[in-house]
């Protein structure tokens, strides 16, 4: 076991590396740095233009640099905790960034948690209950739920609770917190607010994750030993619990490293609808002005989040079968 | 049958004490005559692997109808400005935010034929709100066939020929209008071109992608599928979405509107390629134990010739059927992209470049119409998950 995880953290470094340069060089595409572009919005708006910051920041960020300088200066910044200065606001990234992060990773995780919880017991009982009236309308609300995107449920949902409460649901927490130091009853307010967006991005990912339990359930549900628990008189209960159901839990955790792409894409355009204080709003902000560093340390937030999600998936996965926990080690 | 069991019986069986004269029958002899099938069975056994999937394809209801909807769509595509009744761009400045109309065939009791009734529009001074009502008196029938608002067809041949005009001195806004005042109706059937087209492309790109870095890794096994499995690995462990606005976002500003939408096709593409790389190479390391893989090595056929002419026929099926899976996911990615304003610029319109529109609490609230292009979006996507899921199910028809 202890081979296999450290197998996987190691793995886990190349893989990390790739993106970061991957990302970097997106942030390069945009021509001209981020310093022309921020002179040139500077003169348009006729102030003066501090040449001496100016060549402070160029210095610091080592812009006159060729390409791969720069790149390994960022990424030795962000090992140290220095994500780069963000040009539109003005401030060093990690305080322009604040709460986001963390709020960003609490919806995806509670997503995570409330797609489990809700893909659980309907798969079983669609599987168990196949080509019942229950099944079949669970089973159009899944592929409807898969069909709609989901800031286009953000938006209906948003209409609806305007039309019937005459409230606003967007948002992650009462008015009055926003820009408090965090306290209980603000983490209160934050709890009450989070089920609609989680909610919403949700949706498509339980629907993807009741078919696929369904199908593995009724896959397994149709093997010999079933039959032969049947035919020696295990109760149903039993017999379902003690072993199909076992089988069918596997692709479950393995789905992690599908689910959460899907969960973070979702969380930032749903986010943008709602305007929730998460990465989502600030990244299309960054993406729009070009400001690089801000844009840069999200992308690597957000990909990270995914990486470890499947590390995690990984690790569940190989504590929950002896086959590959195993087979791990030896075999890569 | 018959004449052979004759033929074969034993000579010394008598009857009634006489002896039988030996008998031959003279039809011909067919040996194969016991495995012959009948034909109803000769058609099932005989079937190309095609009729058989189409046989197989066609026990799936759903998956029927959703691909006879699809093509609907697809050749509405071919004369979206036959079909639509305005002129996407025309501006009604008369009727900026009009709620839909309704078509009515009943005035007063009596049958008319299609008929919408006048507009009236007064301007509530307390809000400032326009407020539409119906004009009773005015009946204006809508006509078929007819010369209405000028276009150029596929943007190169000037015509006025639309399928449906609106009534002379009337209006037809079937979904309302938008704060210019352009007909939703006509500007949603121009979008389905955009948006549906984003998918083929997109797909096209992602496939042959796909089919290369798949079939690579698949053929030559080795360090090669090393380096390509831990590529797909990276792409894969990026959230699509926020990679997706990124290189969107790094599009210059200084392109034109078409070639921004080649560049998000692109983008989308290239992008999606993984999956489908996956399903190639993991059919290939099966494909390549075959006997008939074997065979053609042995005869000296090169890697080329054999991966297209022997193996790539045996699970093409199987890769449009998954291809087929994954336009829902471009469409969506393009409709997002677009919505956020990282996407399509007008004017190029998409089904996400209408709903950019609706992305204001306040015009949700009070132009709840605009947020109608949802509509085909959803149904679009059903219907090509319904057509792939049949189509998955066709693609292995001796299972």
């Amino acid at each position: 076991m202890l081979k296999y995880l450290a197998h996987r953290l190691l793995i886990m470094i190349p893989t990390l590396l790739a993106i970061s340069l991957i990302v970097f060089v997106i942030i390069q595409l945009p021509p001209g740095d981020y310093l022309t572009s921020y002179i040139n919005e500077l003169q348009s708006q006729g102030e003066a233009v501090d040449e001496a910051k100016i060549a402070f920041l160029r210095e610091q960020y080592g812009l006159d640099k060729p390409w791969w300088q720069q790149y390994l200066v960022w990424l030795f910044g962000m090992l140290q905790g220095d994500f780069g200065f963000s040009f539109e606001h003005n401030q060093p990234v990690s305080e322009v960034v604040g709460d986001r992060l963390w709020l960003s990773f609490l919806v995806s995780f509670t997503t995570i948690l409330f797609t489990w919880a809700v893909a659980f017991p309907i798969g079983v009982y669609s599987a168990t209950h196949q080509y019942s009236w229950g099944d079949y309308s669970l089973s159009f609300l899944g592929f409807l739920g898969l069909a709609t995107p989901n800031f286009l449920l953000a938006l209906v949902l948003l209409y609806l609770a305007n039309r019937w409460f005459g409230t606003s649901v967007g948002g992650l927490m009462d008015d009055q917190f926003i820009g408090q130091p965090w306290s209980w009853a603000k983490f209160l307010s934050v709890l009450e607010h989070l089920w609609v967006p989680v909610v919403v991005i949700g949706t498509s990912g339980t629907a993807g994750m009741i078919r696929r339990l369904r199908a593995n359930l009724l896959d397994e549900l149709q093997r010999q030993y079933v039959v032969t628990g049947r035919a020696k008189g295990l109760k149903p209960r039993k017999l379902l619990i003690k072993y199909p159901l076992r089988m069918s839990l596997n692709p479950f955790i393995a789905d992690i490293g599908n689910l959460l792409p899907q969960v973070i894409s979702g969380a930032v355009i749903v986010s943008v609808v709602l305007s929730l204080p998460t990465t989502g709003p600030m990244l299309l902000r960054a993406l729009q002005s070009q400001d690089m560093y801000l844009a840069g340390s999200f992308l690597m937030f957000l990909s990270l989040l995914t990486v470890i999600g499947v590390f995690i998936s990984d690790v569940l996965l190989a504590i929950l079968d002896p086959r590959i926990r195993l087979g791990g080690g030896t075999t890569r | 049958m018959s004449g052979a069991k004759k033929g074969g019986s034993s000579p010394d069986r008598k009857l009634g004490g006489k002896r039988l004269e030996h008998w031959v029958s003279n039809e011909p002899f067919d040996p194969h005559v016991a495995e012959a099938l009948t034909a109803e069975q000769e058609r099932i056994f005989m079937a190309s692997q095609w009729r058989m999937m189409w046989a197989r394809f066609k026990r799936h209801k759903l998956a029927v109808w959703s691909g006879a909807l699809l093509a609907l769509i697809y050749f509405s595509v071919l004369i979206s400005e036959f079909i639509a009744p305005y002129n996407m761009n025309t501006r009604h400045t008369d009727h900026i935010f009009a709620p839909p109309q309704s078509v009515n065939i009943f005035h007063e009791g009596e049958i008319r034929a299609p008929f919408t009734y006048g507009l009236k529009y007064t301007l509530n001074m307390e809000n400032l709100k326009r407020e539409y009502g119906e004009n009773r008196s005015k009946v204006n029938s809508i006509r078929f066939l007819c010369l209405g608002d000028k276009y150029k067809f596929w943007g190169m041949i000037e015509m006025r020929f639309h399928l449906v005009c609106p009534p002379k001195g009337g209006t037809l806004f079937l979904l309302g209008t938008d704060r210019l005042g352009r007909d939703m109706f006509s500007r949603i059937v121009m979008g389905t071109r955009i948006s549906l087209t984003v998918g083929l492309i997109g797909i096209a790109i992602s496939f042959m992608l796909g089919m290369f870095f798949g079939g690579l890794a698949g053929y030559y096994g080795g360090w090669v599928d090393n380096i390509t499995q831990r590529v797909i690995e990276v792409i894969r462990s990026f959230p699509e979405l926020p990679l997706w606005m990124a290189l969107s976002a790094a599009l210059p500003v200084t392109w034109s509107p078409i070639l921004i939408y080649f560049g998000i096709t692109i983008i989308l593409g290239l992008l999606d390629w993984t999956g489908l790389a996956r399903a190639v190479r993991s059919k290939l390391l099966s494909v390549r134990e075959e006997d008939f893989v074997s065979a053609a090595r042995l005869m000296g056929a090169k890697p080329r010739r054999i991966i297209w002419r022997h193996m790539m026929p045996s699970f093409m099926s199987h890769l449009i059927a998954s291809a087929t899976l994954s336009i829902p996911a471009m469409i969506l990615g393009e409709t997002a992209l677009s919505f956020l304003g990282l996407g399509l610029r007008p004017p190029i319109t998409s089904w996400g470049v209408l709903l950019a529109e609706a992305q204001n609490i306040n015009v949700v609230a009070l132009y709840p119409w605009l947020m109608l292009p949802v509509v085909p979006v959803i149904i679009v996507i059903l219907a090509f998950n319904f057509f792939g899921d049949g189509l998955r199910d066709a693609a292995d028809p001796y299972k």
